[in-house]
Formats: structure tokens, sequence, C-alpha cells
């Protein structure tokens, strides 16, 4: 990784600067938005910092979750939009700001908002019922003589799960039928039901179920096996899973999660927040999350940070174009 | 008995001062959030989540849950008082938990409310104390053709059983319905009937709905009538409660009927909501005279009540067991146990027994607290009808206008609330039914998307609802209640059966 470093220099030098914006701090109680129901991903995470801020008394001010996950999460974004000028929110944001206003043509576009900081990035993961083939190849076999529709779980419609399913598709040549569930939990539920034969589930979504041997991870779309090698379930670590290139299936995709304010903040009150997560990226709850929760460590802002979703944000556009989602 | 060994086990984790405190401060607190409108359990709770980081995590999910609790009790009194249901559950109590109110018998109907909840969750927590682990496995059945079966039920038992006219009923589900497609659909991932409006993105809000059409058009009728709350001073005694409990033996069937509807929706993740009006319905169905239902009659208030905390209270265990929440509230009390670091799960049994079953203590405690609470405190509620309607009427507005905004922090959905409160006030003159539209608002979604998915599944083949036996008998019981009426004609024609068939008008 080629970021990590660059980045801990530039929040270094931030923070040193910091007593020079040391003038404004929030006078009202900050609002933290999750464009997610309660229970997913970005809810969990949220709940993670609500709790590292209070608990280490890193503001003065408590912090309050609101979840705005109506509409695949569109809700918060509009949400975040209108709330221009305010520096009392903050957004949890995730690959969606790059996608939603493709497929669904939501009139957003996350530079109107103040980027702070990127905090984590979410892994995905091929996993089947622990009843069912055991490697990428014999999942692929499998699929591939299914006559019955081969179903294949997911949240949301034209988003992550969706675009890694048309990927998978191509570089197998197996079909999937695509289910839009509500959340990732319902995702994993479905899947040890055996109401679908796969899923594509971050991590956290599928931890407990794995741990309770009802899933199985079959490999894992990044360039590198995960970092964590502290055993998960009796026999298997994160690190033990591999990567799907390994099995021959060259899919990958990472997804940001990243904090943003509303449009039109002061410096000072950007600074105020960059200092924030930095040090909740510091804390033992976001150390412990991280590695429970198999999140790639990252602390992006400033220019780094907007390079960093120029970049992504291209990427995501040309898989949504090639996947065939952007709306006409 | 294993289960009954820690389950006295998860007393003796609970019964110190501080967590009896705790209790009380938590029902206390839950009874109030209750009872404003649209504030309900889940804000409720949600507010005051991060009151419990500091606290070790069985204090804070007895405290939780306990606030929980209060909120389940404290939905019933607006609903009774004032005809608007805080809770989506809280609805079907309204029917006939109102016109008791109006006729002066408010301590009565609250009495019957009460004790109803407290065997409906005691019927559930029983059941979660000897039967947890086989209900979780019986919940990972649910597939999408199994949702879509029990919301094809519950949407028949309403079409078949009802009491209004057929086709008014068919109506108000179908405008109910049209306006659940408003904002974004999960299947296609597409915005429907927005017309580029940002504020239509959310789609709309059940409870906000709900607000304007019970709350609001009851205003606007009483103003129209008689500018007077129709309610009595009611004379509240012991007596009262006593006289409602002798009388609970004859409702036993009604009793353990709802109980085991409660029960058995609760445990299908996200079926809680259905329960209280199939409760209703088949209490009505099953009743001698169903005519005097919606009239105040008090096996009115028990069907739905019990049915409501049976699945409010069962709705827990897909939540702990798998980390589906089966209603608002307990998806906020998910977020909860996720930052005290216990993942919901199949082995939070397992690995958390303290936590596990002082949770299930507390619920059994909770309830037995919280029914002391809420009856000593019926006279304060009652005694709130004798407040001239003057008085009381902008006060409602004005906690129902709080509530509807609360509910997602947005200043139009005051304007919507005003709106349905005309839509509402112009179907109760044309007598078109508001239950079976306020259903279909807030099963419409998810009818839609598992019958949607369903047919992904399975490559748009109809089969699928019988491809089970459980799933089979699920569609086949819906169909046979919507053709109820004509089913029962045909019996008593052949001389089946010796029921005199209720004439629909």
């Amino acid at each position: 990784m080629r970021i990590p470093l660059k980045a801990v220099g530039a929040a270094t030098a931030l923070l040193l600067s910091a007593p020079a914006f040391a003038g404004w701090e929030p006078t009202k109680p900050v609002e933290i938005v999750v464009a997610a129901g309660a229970g997913g991903a970005s809810d969990q995470m949220a709940r993670m910092m609500q709790a590292a801020i209070q608990k280490n008394n890193l503001m003065k001010q408590p912090m309050v979750v609101s979840l705005k996950g109506g509409a695949s999460g569109a809700e918060a974004l509009m949400y975040m939009k209108s709330s221009e000028g305010d520096p009392n929110k903050v957004l949890i944001a995730y690959s969606l700001i790059y996608m939603l206003p493709l497929s669904a043509k939501i009139p957003f576009n996350w530079r109107e908002l103040t980027p702070v900081s990127v905090i984590a990035l979410d892994q995905f993961v091929l996993w089947d019922n622990s009843a069912g083939p055991k490697t990428v190849k014999e999942f692929v076999a499998a699929a591939k003589a299914a006559s019955a529709p081969f179903k294949m779980g997911g949240t949301g419609s034209k988003r992550e799960d969706h675009v890694l399913t048309v990927f998978l598709e191509q570089k197998t040549g197996a079909k999937f039928s695509y289910l839009p569930y509500k959340s990732g939990g319902e995702a994993a539920t479905q899947l040890v039901g055996n109401h679908t034969e796969s899923n594509v589930n971050n991590p956290s979504e599928n931890l407990e179920v794995w741990r309770a041997g009802q899933v199985r991870p079959l490999c894992v779309f990044d360039k590198e096996r995960i970092s964590y090698t502290t055993k998960v379930t009796d026999t298997q670590s994160w690190g033990d899973i591999p990567t799907c290139k390994e099995e021959g299936v060259d899919v990958q995709y990472l997804m940001l999660r990243a904090m943003f304010l509303p449009g039109k903040v002061t410096p000072e009150q950007q600074a105020f927040y960059v200092e924030l997560f930095h040090k909740v990226t510091q804390t033992a709850e976001y150390k412990d999350y991280m590695e429970k929760q198999a999140l790639k460590p990252i602390f992006l802002t400033g220019k780094d940070m907007v390079q960093f979703l120029e970049e992504d944000d291209a990427t995501n556009k040309s898989l949504m174009t090639e996947a065939g989602f952007v709306a006409k | 008995m294993e289960a009954f060994g820690l389950l006295l086990h998860g007393f003796a984790v609970l019964l110190t001062w501080k967590t009896l405190v705790l209790m009380m401060v938590g029902l206390v607190l839950g009874i109030f959030v209750g009872v404003l409108p649209g504030l309900g359990g889940p804000n409720g709770v949600a507010i005051l989540l991060p009151l419990t980081f500091t606290m070790d995590p069985t204090s804070a999910i007895v405290m939780l849950s306990c606030i929980y609790w209060g909120a389940l009790f404290g939905g019933a009194i607006t609903s009774i008082l004032f005809n608007i249901p805080g809770e989506a559950w809280s609805v079907a109590t309204t029917f006939d938990g109102y016109p008791m109110a109006q006729q002066g018998r408010a301590a009565e109907a609250l009495t019957a409310a009460f004790t109803s909840s407290f065997i409906g969750s005691l019927v559930a927590v029983l059941l979660i104390t000897f039967l947890a682990p086989m209900i979780s496995s019986f919940a990972l059945k649910f597939g999408p053709p199994e949702f879509f079966a029990v919301y094809l039920l519950t949407f028949c038992s309403f079409v078949g059983l009802g009491r209004e006219a057929k086709h008014k009923t068919v109506i108000s589900m179908s405008l109910g319905l049209l306006l659940a497609g408003v904002g974004m659909d999960t299947v296609s991932g597409q915005l429907r009937m927005t017309f580029g409006s940002a504020e239509l993105l959310r789609g709309i809000n059940f409870l906000v709905a709900v607000i304007g059409l019970f709350g609001i058009s009851e205003i606007l009728l009483t103003m129209e009538e008689r500018l007077a709350l129709r309610g009595h001073a009611a004379s509240i005694s012991l007596r009262v409660v006593l006289g409602v409990w002798k009388d609970l033996p004859k409702y036993w069937v009604t009793l353990l009927r709802s109980s085991f509807i409660g029960c058995w929706l609760g445990i299908t993740p996200g079926g809680a909501i259905a329960a209280s009006f199939m409760g209703y319905n088949l209490a009505k169905r099953f009743a001698k005279e169903p005519e005097s239902f919606g009239k105040g009659r008090i096996e009115g208030v028990f069907a739905p009540e019990t049915a409501a905390h049976a699945s409010g209270t069962s709705a827990l265990l897909p939540m702990l067991a798998l980390g589906i929440p089966g209603s608002g509230t307990a998806a906020i009390l998910l977020g909860g146990l996720m930052v005290w670091g216990l993942n919901p799960g199949p082995l939070l049994f397992v690995e958390h027994k303290d936590f596990v079953w002082g949770l299930i203590a507390s619920m059994y405690l909770g309830n037995v607290v919280g029914l002391v609470l809420v009856l000593t405190t019926v006279p304060i509620f009652a005694s709130i009808l004798r407040v001239p309607f003057a008085a009381v009427a902008p006060m409602i507005v004005v906690s129902c206008a709080i509530g509807a905004y609360a509910i997602q922090n947005a200043m139009f959905d005051i304007w919507l609330m005003l709106g349905f409160g005309v839509v509402g006030y112009v179907f109760k003159k044309i007598g078109i039914p508001l239950a079976p539209f306020t259903l279909a608002l807030v099963l419409g979604n998810r009818a839609e998307d598992a019958f949607r998915l369903s047919m992904i599944g399975s490559g748009g083949d109809l089969k699928v609802f019988w491809s089970n036996g459980l799933v089979g008998s699920i569609t086949t019981l819906a169909i046979v209640l919507l053709f109820w009426p004509v089913i029962d004609g045909l019996l008593a024609r052949v001389g089946w059966t010796q029921r005199t068939r209720t004439t629909s008008p």
C-alpha cells in the first residue's frame, strides 16, 4: 500500500499545526449520519465510533447516531446535501456515494460535501453454505451444472454486491440469479437457511454465522490476503481465506469507509473533525473493531483523500458502466 | 432441566438493587416515550442508548429492554384514549379500545390492554426460555416464498374476515399498496413515483400516515360533531381492575389463540406487525356475535394486545439468535448489543450465557414490575379524558406534529401527516375502513419484495408457493381465508355446519 505512510505524515503535520485552528469545536450534539439500516456494517461502525469518542472523552458534546437508510441510503445523501454549512453532521459514507447517482439518478455529487477522512477499507468475500461446494472451482462447476437458477444473495440492486456478481459471471461463465435483500444480515441468514446458494457479504456481515460453522468463505476479492491471522473459527483465521485471484477468478473490489461533512463548512470546522477521527483511529476500540471485522486500516485526509476519491470514483464508474447499471 | 437452571442463574445475576433501580427507571421512561405518539419505542431507545455505554452490558440491556417493555405498555394508552396508535402494532387496539373509552369505560379498556399485554409477553418469554434453540431453526426456514405466504395470509384474512363491505376493504388496501410503492424500489434499485422530489425519496413513512389517519382525523371529527371528547370521568379503583381480571377466564380461548399467533409471527423475522391484526380478525371470526366488534368490546382489546406483545417479545429471539430484528425497537437494541461487543448470532447463547439469561430473566421481572406500575397509573391516564376538549385538542395536535417530525426529522412529514388527517376524515365519512389501508402501507413493500424475490429465485414459476409443506399450507390457508365467506356459505347450504352465515353488507 502506497498511501498509509504518506497519510500518517499528512495527519501528523495536521495535528502539529492543530493549535493554530484550535478555535472551533461543536456547540451542539454531533449527529453521525448512517446511510444504511440498523445493524448493518455502517451502523456498527458508527456505534463503535460513538462509543470510542464517549469512552475516551474525545469531544465535549455527545455524538448521536442517526439512521437514514431510506431509499437504499439516498435519504442520507440528500440529507447531507441539504445541510450545507451545518458543522454538526458527519456522514459515514461508502461506495454508494459513487453508485447511487449513477444507477438511480439521485441528484447528488460527493464533491459538494466536505471530505474529512477515509478511515477504513472494507473487503468482500465469496461465501457459500457450509454444506455446499468446498472450493471456488467446485462452486463454479456447481453453478454451471445447476438446472434451477443458482441463487446469489446480496444487499440492494445495482450496487457493490450486484456488480461483483456480474463480474463473477463474466470471469467464470457461470450464471447466477441475483436476489437483492434489504441488508447484509438478511443475506447472511438466507444463505444459512439454504434459500440462496451464495453471497458476497463483507466480513462483518457473515462473521457470526461463519464462527457458528454455518457458512464457508471461498475467496476474498482483493489482490492480497487479509492480514489478520488470529483464529476466528476453530481452524481458520481471516488470513487463511485465499484470494479469488489465487483461485483463478481475478475479481477485485475494496470499498471505502469515509467521513464527510456537509458542504460549505469552515476550514476550522473541517480541521476539528480531521483531528477527532484521527484520534478515533488511535483508540483501542477502533483497533479492536478493525481486526474483528477484518477491515483494512487506512487514514487519508486532505489532498490525499481527494485524490483517492477521484480515482475510486473513476474505478466505480467504469465498473458500473461495464455491468450495464448506469441509468440513461 | 437445563433451561430452568440457567434461568435461575439469570435471576441471580439480576437481583441486585442497582439492576432493580435501573429496571424501574427504564420502565417509567419507556411508558412516557410510549405515550407520546410517534416518538414510540424505537426513537426512545435510540435517544437513551448512549446513556448506557458506560454501564456493563447486562445492566445496560436490562435498562434498555425495560424501556422497550414500558413503550409497549405505553403505546396502548394513546391508542385507547385518543385513537392514536404509537406503534404499528397498536393500530388494532384502537378498533375496540377507543370506542370503549368513548363509552366511559377507559379504565376497563386500559386494564384489559395491560393485562393482556402481560399475558402475551409471559407466554412468549416461556417459549423463549424453553424452546429457544428449536425456534431459531424454525425461523431459518423462511425464505422469500414463505415470507410472501405470511403476508398474503394477513391480507387475505383482512378481506375474508373483515366486517366491512369487501369492495371497500379492497379499495382501501389497494390505495395503501399504491402509496407503499413510493420511493426506492429495492429489487430494481430504481425510484418510483417520486416525481423528482427529494422529500419523496424516503417513501411514505407508515407512522406519519397512521398519526394523521387516526389521530388528526379524529380531532377533525370531534370538532365537527361535538367539541368534546366523549369519554366520561371513569371511576377507577381496584374494583375495575379486579372486575376485568375476574372475567379473564371467559376469554381464555381468545387469549390462547392470540398468544399462539403472536409467538408464531414474532419469531418469523419481520412478522410481528401482522400479529395484532391477525389476532383481532380471528377473534372476530370466531366470536358469537362478530357485529359487536369495533363498537367497544373488551375481547377486541384482549385479542390484538395479547398477540402484539407475544410477537413483540418473541421478536427478540430472532434478533438474539440470528441478528435479524423483528421490529424497529429491536433493531436499535441490536445496535446497542454491538456497542457492548456482543454480536448477535447463533453463538451468543453459547458464549454469553450471563447476558442472555440475564436478559431473559429481566423479561419476566420487567413484565411483572411493568404491569404493577401501569395499573397503578391507570387513574392518572384515564383522568386525562376529564380535561376539556378545548384544552386537550391543541396538545394532541402538537404532540402528533412532534411525533411525525421526530421520526425522520423532516418538516415535510408534518404536512404529510396533516394531509393524511384529511384523507382519514374523508374515509371515515364515506365509510372506507382505515385498517386495510395502514396494513397495506406497512406490509406492501415487504410483500412485493418477497414476491419478486420468489419469482427471481424460481425463474417465474408460481408453483414455488406450494414447493414445500410450510409454504404450501400457509398459501392454501390464505386462499381459504380469502374465500371464507363463500366457503362458509356453501358449507351452511349443504348442512355441514349449523353456523348461520354472517351477512355482509
